[in-house]
């Protein structure tokens, strides 16, 4: 099941459009909808689960001086990066033809600022991780389950890096928009395409299967964090005024047991 | 006009003995938990000190509180939405650890298992944050009784607004004790800062809390409130600040603090206050208003305006009639004694202090004059400058006008009260002198000196009398509910994360993992901690012992297990 051993040749890249085969309907359609439940009804079971977990776990009371740089660092860099993916995957090259975007400015613009924020996020990233191993007191409260997630993260960020100064500082560039983005547009169609697939360069293939392990372990780690950005705080009134809970006690009343108001 | 009903309290700091029994009750009932080591919901600071944490008053560091933008509209000092959200993945204006203080605990254990040697085996201070080594350098009340003074004194954020230099030499200085608990703000600038919303006030009693399952770990509501009373757990991930003791109080019972306080110095009660005015109060432009201002929102409970909107604004009627007995509203508006701490922050604080007149009475008595004559002891708060400014900086912004004015009716009090004492006749001019009437006087005289339990605590219960609703009523199998009792640990996503236990539950499973933990400093494990402060003397903590050769570990079995008949069931003195 490794890609890396079974994952097509150089020869097969000419043909793009070849037939996926098993594997190929393994990798691109079975692994992704596994994934998307996983996702999906992971996120909702942690949240009805374990609301109490669902936390930054912020560990800048033990340590904020290399905090301050690394972790701003990582994470504009990743909503930049987090950006670009919206505007690579999900918005068909016909949306910015139509804009009249050409295909070279569009090309070197997510060139610039992908290779920008994905360095800035991985140096983050970097600043992060020595300081997570190196800190006493944020090392001892690392579980397993963080560094499980450290490593499919680094991993996923640093695959796509690879495979954007791969195709465009050493070969010739390579218009994912005809090959990964359709095929990922098709999954939420549910008509999917794995032949789309087929001819996509190791790497790019490698970014995507390490992303899709991301997003299958995401519910269970603190990357939750993300889901519940506060973004209301902008349009909320600043003090809050909430009444006492009903339920008393940490269940339901039973029917007929309820409090009379 | 909106009535709105708030639980308050009110500090009266000439009885403060400065004892700590408040912090210890406390740090027992609610922050005895691995993550909130270093957290005091109550603590009693010496006054001049830095305080705790150290210098927390300083908001030009912190940037905790309210201030007046350009256009005299009310803003938060750390800035608004827009840069809460940009600073949000870095809190700038975090206290570190070091400004609280590394908590610790001793190395017990080597002073049993130590092998035969020429020095005596020493218990070393280990860090419960590393579980390494640590030298102690700094507690919460590391600068009691002014202890340091002479290196720390002039560390104190007031003493630099103070315009004469206070000199901490024996006898030319002063102190009294401030016990801080969280304000539960009427215009709360910890739940103004929350990004996710979690920090809320109750709307039947104005208690702040944090939904700590809404609470995200942002971090900002540590920066937001200028008297550093919400705290982060550094091992669940979540702010935590004192609540009042809501479970108590909901009961009608007075808050852990109140309850123990040996000084009776604590007064619990209900006041009623205008909702719609709160943000116009905070507003006054001139800092030294504040104190007035905020008076003024509270509303008179006997008022049949303020009674009639109270009911139809579905405050109960009991409620209300707790908050025409409540002492906290006689010593705020009747005879106005109480005052406000740090009023200048303008988040509406509503824990109030009767200030101390101690430092003038021992001043006159120290100078061989008689301390409870009138005429000494009002000369003696005019002569005393440094005293009333300190108070002044700390109650009303720096204006010593209110100050006095206290200042003088608690003396007048005490040279009125000693006439009735010998059994002379009373003097009516020395109410007279202070703006009272001699019945004023008397009752005034008797909140603060023999009011009883239930005169001090005026609590009426929470309109939620429901036996059968809680935890540890027999009415049904109170381990009955969704993954039963024997769960035990925290779910997969680090500590205490899955869902809710019975209080019932977890505190049997606390005490179980208290009585069976084994070792003493590993902040990783917190069942494996001994805390000899939470030992009852009873069981037998692994650990607390040292191995018997060839045995399991623990005490020798004939003492402990409880089968020896000789054994003492209760631990000696």
């Amino acid at each position: 099941m490794n890609p890396m051993t079974t994952a097509p040749t150089e020869p097969a890249l000419q043909h793009a459009a070849a037939e996926p085969g098993t594997l190929g309907v393994l990798l691109w359609v079975i692994l992704p909808y596994v994934v998307l439940v996983l996702f999906i009804g992971g996120h909702v079971w942690r949240y009805r689960y374990d609301k109490f977990g669902w936390t930054t776990r912020s560990s800048q009371l033990y340590e904020s001086r290399l905090l301050r740089i690394g972790s701003p660092l990582f994470h504009f860099g990743i909503l930049v990066v987090l950006i670009g993916h919206i505007g690579g995957l999900l918005i068909p090259h016909s949306w910015t033809e139509a804009l009249g975007i050409t295909e070279h400015t569009y090309h070197v613009t997510a060139v610039v600022l992908g290779t920008i924020a994905g360095v800035s996020t991985l140096g983050g990233l970097a600043i992060l991780i020595y300081r997570r191993r190196t800190v006493g007191p944020v090392f001892s409260a690392t579980t397993r389950n963080d560094k499980l997630m450290y490593v499919m993260l680094t991993l996923a960020l640093v695959l796509g890096l690879a495979a954007t100064v791969a195709a465009n500082f050493i070969g010739g560039g390579y218009d994912y928009r005809t090959t990964i983005s359709p095929w990922f547009r098709s999954i939420f169609y549910l008509r999917p395409d794995p032949g789309l697939m087929t001819g996509v360069p190791l790497l790019f293939q490698l970014h995507a299967l390490s992303a899709l392990a991301l997003f299958a372990i995401w519910p269970f780690t603190r990357l939750v964090h993300m889901l519940t950005a506060p973004l209301g705080y902008l349009t909320r009134p600043y003090i809050v005024y909430r009444s006492r809970d009903t339920q008393l006690g940490t269940r339901a009343p039973r029917r007929g047991w309820e409090r009379v108001r | 006009m909106k009535v709105m009903a708030q639980m308050a309290m009110v500090m009266n700091l000439d009885k403060c003995i400065g004892c700590h029994t408040c912090s210890v009750t406390c740090k027992q009932a609610w922050t005895n938990r691995s993550g909130v080591e270093y957290v005091w919901f109550n603590n009693v600071e010496t006054r001049p000190g830095q305080g705790y944490p150290r210098r927390y008053e300083d908001q030009e560091t912190w940037k905790g509180g309210w201030e007046l933008n350009k256009r005299g509209r009310l803003t938060l000092k750390a800035g608004g939405r827009f840069k809460k959200l940009i600073t949000i993945f870095s809190n700038p204006k975090l206290p570190s650890l070091d400004d609280y203080y590394q908590p610790w605990t001793y190395d017990y254990e080597t002073l049993t298992n130590a092998p035969l040697q020429e020095h005596t085996p020493v218990a070393r201070p280990k860090s419960l944050i590393t579980g390494k080594d640590m030298k102690i350098t700094w507690s919460a009340n590391w600068d009691d009784n002014l202890g340091g003074a002479p290196e720390h004194g002039d560390k104190d954020v007031l003493l630099a607004e103070i315009s004469e230099k206070v000199k901490f030499e024996f006898e030319q200085t002063f102190m009294f004790y401030l016990p801080r608990i969280c304000e539960h703000c009427l215009n709360p600038s910890c739940a103004a800062s929350c990004p996710s919303g979690a920090i809320y006030k109750r709307s039947e009693d104005g208690i702040v809390l944090v939904d700590q399952d809404r609470c995200r770990g942002w971090r900002m509501c540590v920066t937001g409130c200028p008297y550093k009373k919400v705290y982060f757990n550094h091992r669940t991930g979540k702010a935590e600040k004192c609540t009042f003791c809501f479970p108590r109080v909901e009961v009608g019972l007075p808050t852990v603090c109140a309850e123990t306080c040996v000084g009776r110095l604590r007064y619990i009660g209900l006041v009623l206050y205008d909702a719609d005015r709160v943000l116009e109060a905070a507003s006054v432009p001139d800092d030294t208003e504040l104190y007035e201002a905020q008076r003024s929102i509270l509303l008179d409970p006997n008022d049949p305006g303020v009674m009639a909107a109270a009911e139809s604004d579905g405050i109960p009627r009991d409620w209300i009639e707790a908050a025409q007995r409540s002492p906290v509203h006689a010593l705020i508006n009747t005879y106005k004694v109480a005052l406000p701490l740090h009023p200048e922050y303008r988040t509406m604080p509503m824990v109030w202090y009767i200030p101390p007149l101690s430092p003038v009475v021992d001043a006159v008595s120290g100078t061989g004059h008689d301390a409870e004559d009138r005429n000494n002891l009002f000369a003696a708060i005019d002569a005393m400058r440094i005293p009333v400014e300190y108070l002044a900086e700390l109650f009303t912004a720096g204006d010593p006008v209110p100050v006095d004015s206290v200042l003088r009716r608690l003396a007048a009090m005490r040279s009125y009260m000693r006439d009735i004492n010998f059994g002379r006749e009373p003097d009516a001019s020395i109410p007279a002198a202070v703006g009272m009437s001699e019945e004023e006087m008397y009752e005034m005289y008797r909140l603060l000196a023999l009011a009883k339990y239930d005169e001090r605590y005026v609590i009426p219960p929470a309109h939620a009398e429901k036996a059968h609703g809680l935890e540890e009523l027999a009415t049904e199998c109170s381990l009955d509910y969704e993954g039963g009792p024997g769960m035990g640990g925290s779910g997969p996503f680090g500590e205490a994360s899955g869902g809710a236990s019975p209080v019932a539950v977890e505190n049997f499973r606390m005490l179980h993992a208290r009585q069976t933990g084994d070792s003493v400093t590993d902040p990783a494990d917190k069942a494996s901690r001994v805390n000899l402060l939470n030992w009852d003397g009873k069981s037998t903590p692994k650990g607390l012992f040292p191995d018997r050769p060839g045995g399991e570990g623990g005490p020798p079995a004939e003492l402990m297990d409880g089968t020896d008949p000789n054994a003492e069931s209760e631990p000696k003195p």
